[in-house]
């Protein structure tokens, strides 16, 4: 699978705050939350973007609340995955948890200029910069949490835990 | 080799005799815990899991706090699905009345014991570590794992040791040493990392003040904030009817990623400006600059102490007229406590708002929302871009003497000027 699209780039610590603001988290539809994305960090960032574009950031994106709209506000918005240089640690389990696609490569953010057309290939972890003719690798993810991502999110992980116990019972 | 506080209770909740940094575990919670915020996604999530039921209703527990009570017909939307979902699967729910601020009242209910982890949908449940419990941030969809399984995967985090040295001076608490240590780190420099604090000074501060220090060690981008429990926690758990727990302490050799000492006797009160609480100043530094309001409590600095502290500043006072002020309990139980000794009096007397536990205003909630351009001075945790209300409004964080003595002179003050 290759995700296309434009870069939108952010700043050092994007908080949950700005990523979906508190007074748009009282529902957990995802078209709602959708509307809002990004908005205290930029009011017209779901006005400018397409569907498949990136969100490219400095260190620790999604710091703040554990609220796991913020994640689903990005996916829902169209947005096809986040590179940064880092990313605050619950910001990264929930985004891991609900498939959307995050990379962490510092050469990327530093290298991509706004608007620059990206192709990312999350599996392999390869990210090209098509306007300028770049590709930069992003950090591989341990083997466990490999082994989430390649089933698209927590559940399928967990049902297979609790599948795992009644053989376990019956063994 | 050696293990730190966090990496014993971690081995002790996997079945391992030990554990490493970096290392991937599967661990046992002893609490899985959600807001009816975070709730609400926890529940979408758990009812897609094929053959889920609930591992343990006892311990898994819901407290509607955030909005409540409900602030809009959305939010009584989302209290009400979670009433429902506790109702049918029996787990244990704190509604309005009878709840608090899960941080606060999960403790003063004996539902914390030393070295239990505290899985917890909310990020500032690493409050825990203040009883030495492993408490951590997790997300809705991690919670509703938690809820089926009875555990959580981690990765074992480095842990780093905070050493505080020397007697605090007058109106200096944990959240000027949590402050302090904050803008040192950075609002990453703990990212994965667990924080362990130790030293003299802290022989020398009560809970509330250790609870303020493990509350905003996310804030450093922490996954917990350690305090080896001791004969203090011991009492406060008797009280409370918890569990006895289990009273780990780092070892001698124990690896830490880094250690780092702090001279708490050149502390004086230290506020956060806007829009990181890593931005932080000496309040004598910016002594003067006029509010538009103040919040005092919340979980942060809503325990007893915290409202005993701001009484402290405003008895016998009235608060600028330009100003208004919020004093938000952290629970039922604090409200009751200062009700009985006064320091409601001693709030309403000044003019203050006296509210209803709940995270209101702290995330821009109700009960106390910013207009454009409005400054806030609070006790609360966070100062982010728009945090409490509309995006150009700044909020300053601060101890609750700090905060009391701001909202008396109408601009951030020192306590020992205002008392003057």
């Amino acid at each position: 699978m290759t995700l296309k699209g434009r870069a939108w780039k952010f700043g050092r610590n994007i908080d949950t705050d700005a990523i979906i603001p508190a007074r748009h988290c009282n529902t957990a539809d995802p078209k709602e939350l959708a509307k809002h994305c990004m908005e205290d960090a930029d009011p017209d960032f779901v006005k400018k973007m397409r569907p498949g574009d990136l969100i490219v950031a400095d260190l620790n994106f999604g710091c703040g609340s554990s609220r796991e709209v913020a994640p689903v506000s990005i996916k829902a918005a169209g947005v096809s995955a986040v590179i940064a240089k880092s990313f605050a640690r619950i910001f990264f389990r929930n985004a891991i948890n609900i498939g959307l696609p995050i990379l962490e490569c510092a050469l990327a953010v530093d290298s991509i200029a706004e608007g620059d057309e990206i192709e990312v290939e999350p599996a392999s972890g390869t990210i090209r910069n098509v306007t300028r003719g770049e590709t930069y690798q992003a950090e591989p993810f341990p083997e466990f949490l490999q082994r989430i991502i390649d089933r698209g999110g927590l559940l399928p992980y967990v049902e297979e835990r609790l599948a795992e116990r009644i053989v376990n019972r019956f063994a | 080799m050696g293990m730190t506080l966090a990496e014993k209770i971690l081995a002790a909740h996997c079945g391992a005799s030990e554990v490493h940094p970096g290392q991937f575990i599967n661990a046992r919670v002893d609490i899985v815990l959600a807001s009816e915020l975070s709730g609400i996604l926890a529940i979408e999530e758990f009812e897609k899991i094929k053959g889920a039921r609930v591992f343990d209703p006892k311990k898994v527990v819901f407290v509607m706090d955030h909005f409540t009570p409900a602030k809009d017909i959305k939010s009584a939307e989302i209290v009400k699905r979670c009433r429902e979902f506790a109702r049918q699967h029996g787990i244990t729910f704190f509604d309005v009345g009878r709840a608090g601020i899960q941080h606060v009242l999960l403790p003063e209910k004996g539902m914390v014991s030393p070295g239990d982890i505290i899985a917890g949908a909310d990020s500032h449940t690493c409050t825990h570590g203040f009883l030495g419990a492993f408490g951590t941030g997790i997300g809705s969809t991690d919670a509703a794992a938690a809820m089926a399984l009875g555990e959580i995967w981690l990765k074992v985090p480095e842990s780093v040791r905070l050493v505080y040295h020397g007697q605090p001076k007058k109106w200096v608490g944990g959240k000027d040493l949590i402050l302090r240590t904050i803008a040192f780190l950075g609002v990453d420099g703990a990212r994965y990392q667990a924080m362990e604090f130790t030293g003299d000074t802290l022989d020398r501060l009560g809970l509330a003040d250790r609870f303020t220090m493990a509350n905003m060690a996310i804030e450093a981008g922490a996954k917990t904030g350690l305090f080896a429990a001791d004969e203090k926690t011991r009492q406060f758990v008797r009280r409370a009817g918890g569990r006895e727990g289990a009273y780990h302490r780092s070892d001698p050799d124990a690896q830490y990623a880094a250690v780092h000492e702090f001279d708490v006797e050149t502390f004086e009160p230290f506020i956060a400006v806007p829009f990181l609480p890593e931005n932080v100043k000496p309040v004598s530094e910016l002594a003067g600059l006029q509010i538009d309001q103040v919040v005092i409590g919340m979980c942060t600095n809503g325990n007893l102490e915290d409202l005993r502290a701001a009484a402290e500043v405003l008895r016998g006072r009235k608060i600028h007229p330009r100003v208004r002020a919020v004093i938000i309990p952290g629970s039922q139980k604090v409200y009751l406590e200062a009700l009985h000794e006064g320091l409601i009096d001693v709030f309403v007397e000044a003019d203050c708002s006296v509210s209803t536990p709940t995270c209101g205003p702290c995330l821009g909630g109700h009960m106390g929302v910013l207009a454009a351009g409005e400054r806030c001075v609070s006790t609360s945790n966070r100062n982010f871009r728009g945090r409490m209300g509309e995006v150009t409004s700044e909020v300053y964080l601060a101890n609750p003497y700090v905060a009391a003595a701001s909202a008396v002179a109408g601009c951030i003050a020192l306590p020992s000027e205002v008392l003057k």
